[in-house]
């Protein structure tokens, strides 16, 4: 039976090994700036002393039940009620550990909510169930996927249109609610090109019953091309004129064509796609209702993150949301396959 | 029994203790402890269904076993189900079943407000619970942060469910707490002083002072998200300058009490089970003690560590990082005061031990990674996601419920007069143990590999797939090994073997009478000089170190022989208490029906506390 | 063998000497001091965060509402001389006293009634803003707990002629008037935290208009 306790220390290493995973997309322990790095730091020593705790009190306590357990005909033990100083040194030295691991928890504390002076500001607004981005000083609107400069602080001013939701994109670093009445401040720095698909986020804030698909993606870029981004991103919509056939009877459905729209609560009304979504240059804007769709073709996903941007997802989309997002808040359009395909047609097109 | 009844009551109170109304109006203490722990078990495999129907959905990226709205509501009602529900009604079993017994009392202060606090929690329970039967269920978590908890985004009445049970289930535990302290306080043996009581008792006492002083908050919180939700009040609508924030606050003062309520009975039973096992008093019980009172003060101090990404300030997350980490400190000390008293024990590794012991080794676990949650700065990675149910499950089931399963096996003889099967129990042991390791141990790196809680499916191409995959299975294993655990409590009732007084040769009080406990439970209140007095009446330590048993040990002079135990007076049944807990539930349960209804079950209170109030004694010159 | 030996006797005695049923009622007033405190701290915690009015300080009375503190204050004192009557023996006295400390606490609410249906008369109510919320429902509790008050003191009148309240059973008037002056104290501090606090605002405001 003394066998089990090497094996239990083998088995835990193994089981720690097995639990790292910096290349998943979602990893913490990937960290590739230095809100994350300096997160990751503070876990570090934190994750070592669990590990010491670990194997030295688990094995001791199974130790323990081996070498005095009891056997037949042993006598009574020792009535030991206590001993003074070992009690005093298990609390002393606990405390004196803590203090000590206190120092690095606050002073890291004080680096990731403090964003630096020169951070690029970026105004995020939660919504059920989507992330609604503006870039003030740069004149950008988007929404579920955000561009950033590589080596550049980027500060995140959180609210919230409706309920609390939660922003975090793990390898960047930890998260921060977005919560109504308020402004909540937090920053990330990407130091490294992010792949394609950008780095991964998620909302994480039980937000209601589409909370699990309210995702986001950060494309950390260098900085030319984050200025070429900004740039696109700065321009209207195209006109009529420069669009295809199709896409152009899209663009007319978009601004003008009346539908009749079901919620998911049951009421019925007629609407409009631009009386919800703004599409700039259009002559109705302003609308944040629903995500601005200026640029939805230059986004590589649909739906905040959920799936890749498509057609054939759009298409899937507008004929049923409730399908892909339960309980969303946009209503079910009636449309017809030629209104669907000219409407794809045009959001394609706003590059 | 005194057998004659007096005029002035609206209908003669019951004297017989015998049949389903004798049950039914019970005011005995081991009774009604029996029903809580009963009413709890199935209750706890309720939430054990809810939560094996979580963990079938996640078994796999995009399954479609249930819709987003039911598991939404699913993980909310298994984690109430589980703490309101299982968790805290079977410790308070635990109270009325031992605490008496281990102060030498025959019944607790307010025998009729006991079978009160019982019938309460049995019909706030299913209020709680009566979302499911009406399609209906809350679906905001179950700490429902505002404004989702608003009429305007959970317009159904699965969060009127949510305000009105707790608010009818808080009635119970006050009841229950109030009752305690005053037992504990007045009505202990001759020479019991505080310092000599059981650390169960210990822990009875510092629960039910937790108990009285948080719920009142979460009462607030309740009635002030019902106020908004039925009469327009606006204490968290945000266009009114409602602060969503004030809900979470009121919620963690509570809810951080709450947590130690849901601990600190374990740690007492745990401090019953492993001295008794290792033939050695608890090794530092007085520290063991004050520990226990540094927690209860602590958590007063550390609420905010649940709000440490709403935006609290740098100062504010600083503060509640330091208070937390240091409430780790007592915790640790009453660890390694455990694992002391198992040192140089003679150590019997019966099932009840077994889980004590496997109490100390996941609940180390569990309070590993709460520390780690006590470092702000990497908290901020690790909140909401699926470290934190792993945490919250190391300390709950590896602590709480592995603790509660221990007292089952310990006290079982005592109260049913057999054993339950010691081969069977390991064999449900061990099962339970791997299942719950296989089942939470890997929502650690899943969720430091940042899968978040509280979502009804994933994608597939995250990396969670294998992993969740393995906590279905281990949250099966688990499951089935519950259902042998039901086996086990249940055969052993009529094939256990017969168990006497003292089948454990045990330290404290609740040992010195028969198994069963009869009804009036000490036929001599024993007169006590010593802590661990029932040992001390069996053992003395000579001046060599050895203890040796006393020549005419194991007894407290007279025993049931020699006194008249007919004439013990004991409070007599009643059934104000079921009345007055009717009247309570239809009132909560009204406002989510028809006001009507809660009109009706304010009279039916109203009748009930009269009767009470004015209930006859049975007894020849009683003038109360 | 023959059961000679009774158990014992004093089956009532406590650890230590205070009647189960005074502890009940401290233990319970400490945990209602929880309760209205974390409504007393909802209402200071959105003092002034209203964002539309009526404002306190446009709607409050002070000399009226100090007017019905001192009836709440008074009926204390009747509470007293109800259970000095009762210890004494006097039951008649006792009822005297226990129906003057009914009518007082009786006027008091029947002062709250009317400042609440005056308030709804000038614009705030439960639904207006943060004030109107938070005041209703911390005055509102603390009504709610003085009209149980009433109740319980109608009952020992009740119960005090159907001859049920003797001088040893004091403890049960003793009882009732710890929760009464409970419920008074709570009071002092709603007034002044709610009221007297506004009394600088009161005084500009009346300022400004040229009082």
């Amino acid at each position: 039976m003394t066998r089990a306790i090497p094996l239990l220390i083998f088995g835990t290493i193994l089981m720690l090994a097995v639990g790292c995973t910096p290349d998943h997309l979602m990893s913490t322990f990937d960290p590739v700036g230095p809100v994350a790095a300096e997160q990751k730091k503070v876990w570090d020593y934190v994750f070592w002393a669990m590990v010491f705790v670990f194997v030295t009190v688990l094995p001791a306590l199974l130790y323990m039940c081996i070498k005095f357990r009891r056997k037949e005909g042993d006598p009574i033990p020792a009535q030991v009620h206590g001993n003074r100083n070992l009690e005093i040194l298990w609390t002393v030295l606990p405390i004196v550990v803590l203090a000590v691991a206190a120092v690095p928890t606050l002073n890291v504390l004080r680096f990731v909510l403090e964003p630096p002076a020169n951070s690029i500001q970026v105004n995020v607004t939660g919504h059920q169930w989507w992330w609604e981005f503006e870039y003030p000083e740069l004149g950008v609107k988007t929404a579920n996927e955000l561009y950033v400069p590589v080596g550049h602080p980027v500060q995140f001013n959180l609210m919230s249109k409706d309920v609390i939701h939660s922003f975090w994109v793990p390898k960047l670093g930890g998260k921060m609610d977005a919560i109504p009445t308020r402004t909540n401040v937090m920053w990330y720095q990407a130091d490294v090109v992010s792949p394609e698909e950008g780095f991964y986020g998620q909302c994480m804030e039980f937000c209601g019953t589409s909370h699990a698909n309210m995702k986001l993606r950060v494309h950390a870029v260098d900085s030319d091309e984050f200025d070429q981004w900004v740039e696109d991103q700065t321009e209207p919509g195209p006109e009529a004129e420069e669009l295809s056939e199709l896409a152009a009877q899209g663009k007319d459905h978009f601004e003008n064509l009346d539908f009749k729209a079901t919620y998911t609560d049951g009421s019925v009304s007629q609407q409009r796609c631009a009386y919800c979504h703004t599409v700039a240059g259009l002559g109705i804007s302003g609308a944040r209702t629903g995500p601005n769709l200026t640029h939805l073709a230059s986004r590589g996903t649909l739906l905040s993150a959920m799936v890749d941007n498509t057609s054939e997802n759009l298409a899937d989309w507008l004929e049923n949301p409730q399908v892909m997002k339960p309980g969303s808040r946009m209503p079910n359009p009636e449309l017809s396959d030629e209104q669907t395909a000219a409407l794809v047609a045009y959001l394609q097109s706003l590059k | 029994m005194a057998t004659g009844t007096q005029s002035g009551g609206i209908l003669a109170r019951p004297t017989s203790i015998d049949g389903v109304w004798g049950w039914i109006t019970t005011v005995d203490a081991k009774r009604i402890g029996m029903m809580y722990i009963t009413t709890s078990i199935l209750f706890f495999l309720w939430g054990g269904i809810q939560a094996l129907i979580v963990r079938t959905q996640l078994s796999h990226p995009g399954a479609e076993f249930v819709s987003p709205d039911t598991y939404n509501s699913m993980f909310t009602m298994h984690a109430l189900t589980m703490i309101f529900l299982a968790i805290m009604p079977m410790s308070v079993g635990f109270f009325n079943l031992v605490v008496p017994l281990q102060i030498g009392a025959r019944d607790v202060a307010f025998p009729r407000m006991n079978a009160l606090s019982y019938w309460v929690y049995l019909f706030g329970g299913i209020l709680l619970s009566m979302g499911w039967l009406v399609g209906e269920a809350a679906s905001a978590g179950w700490f429902a942060y505002a404004p989702l908890t608003e009429s305007a985004y959970a317009a159904n009445r699965g969060m009127d469910f949510y305000v009105l049970g707790l608010l009818v289930l808080g009635t119970s535990s006050m009841a229950g707490a109030f009752n305690f302290i005053v037992t504990i306080i007045n009505l202990r043996a001759p020479g019991m002083s505080f310092f000599k009581l059981p650390v169960f008792v210990w822990m009875t006492f510092l629960t039910s002072i937790l108990l009285v002083t948080a719920f009142p908050v979460i009462t607030v919180a309740l009635i002030e998200l019902m106020f908004d939700r039925y009469l327009g009040a606006n204490f968290f609508i945000a266009s009114q300058g409602g602060d969503p924030l004030l809900w979470q606050h009121l919620f963690w003062v509570f809810g951080h009490p709450e947590v130690y309520i849901l601990i600190l009975p374990a740690m007492g039973i745990v401090s019953e089970v492993l001295p008794t096992f290792a033939r050695k008093p608890l090794f530092g019980y007085s520290v063991i003690i004050f520990s226990g009172i540094v927690i209860g003060v602590m958590g007063w101090m550390v609420w905010s560590h649940h709000m440490f990404t709403v935006g609290l300030g740098t100062v504010a997350v600083g503060v509640f990082t330091v208070t937390t980490m240091l409430i780790a400190v007592p915790t640790g000390v009453k660890v390694f005061s455990w694992m002391a008293t198992l040192w140089k024990g003679s150590i019997a590794l019966t099932t009840a031990n077994l889980y004590s012991i496997g109490f100390i080794a996941l609940f180390v676990i569990g309070g590993l990674s709460g520390v780690s949650h006590a470092m702000s700065s990497s908290d901020f990675q690790q909140h909401e996601t699926y470290y934190v149910i792993a945490h919250i499950h190391y300390v709950l089931f590896g602590g709480s419920i592995m603790a509660l399963f221990s007292g089952l096996y310990y006290w079982y003889p005592k109260f049913t007069g057999r054993m339950m099967d010691e081969r069977y129990g390991k064999v449900q042991f061990w099962m339970l143990f791997a299942g719950m390791n296989i089942c939470f141990g890997p929502m650690h790196w899943v969720g430091m590999d940042g899968m978040p809680r509280r979502i009804y499916t994933y994608a597939s191409n995250m990396g969670w797939d294998f992993w969740n995959m393995i906590s279905t299975i281990g949250a099966f294993i688990l499951g089935f090994s519950i259902l042998l655990l039901l086996h086990n409590l249940v055969r052993s009732l009529k094939k256990g073997e017969i168990a006497d007084g003292d089948p454990w040769d045990g330290r404290t009080l609740e040992w010195s009478i028969p198994s069963p406990a009869p009804h009036y439970n000490f036929a001599r209140i024993p007169t006590v000089t010593d802590r661990d007095d029932w040992w001390a009446r069996k053992y003395a330590t000579g001046d060599d170190g050895i203890t040796r048993p006393v020549p005419q040990g194991g007894a407290y002079g007279h025993g049931e022989e020699d006194v008249d135990v007919h004439s013990i007076h004991l409070p007599d049944p009643s059934y104000w208490p079921l009345v007055t807990a009717i009247g309570m539930a239809l009132m909560g349960g009204g406002f989510a029906f028809h006001l009507a209804i809660t009109v009706v079950g304010a009279l039916i209170m109203t009748v009930g506390i009269y009767g009470w109030a004015f209930e006859p004694v049975n007894e020849p010159s009683d003038d109360h | 063998m023959e059961a000679t030996i009774a158990p014992e006797h004093d089956e009532h005695a406590t650890t230590t000497g205070l009647d189960h049923r005074k502890m009940l009622m401290w233990a319970f007033l400490g945990s209602d001091c929880m309760f209205f405190g974390s409504l007393i701290a909802t209402y200071l915690i959105y003092r002034g965060q209203s964002l539309r009015g009526p404002f306190p300080y446009e709607v409050f009375d002070i000399p009226y509402t100090s007017v019905s503190a001192f009836v709440l204050l008074m009926s204390s004192l009747t509470m007293v001389l109800a259970l000095g009557a009762i210890q004494r023996g006097d039951e008649r006295r006792l009822r005297i006293w226990l129906i003057a400390t009914a009518v007082l606490g009786s006027v008091f609410l029947g002062g709250q009634v009317y400042e609440f249906t005056l308030f709804v008369s000038e614009g705030v109510t439960l639904k207006t803003n943060l004030f109107g919320t938070t005041f209703f429902v911390l005055t509102g509790f603390h009504g709610a707990h003085v009209t149980v008050g009433v109740f319980m003191l109608l009952t020992l009148v009740g119960a005090s002629y159907a001859g049920k309240v003797k001088q040893h059973q004091s403890i049960n008037v003793e009882l009732v008037g710890l929760y009464w002056h409970f419920v008074d104290i709570v009071w002092i501090v709603i007034f002044t935290v709610v009221y007297l606090v506004e009394a600088p605002a009161i005084e500009a405001a009346k300022a400004a208009v040229g009082h």
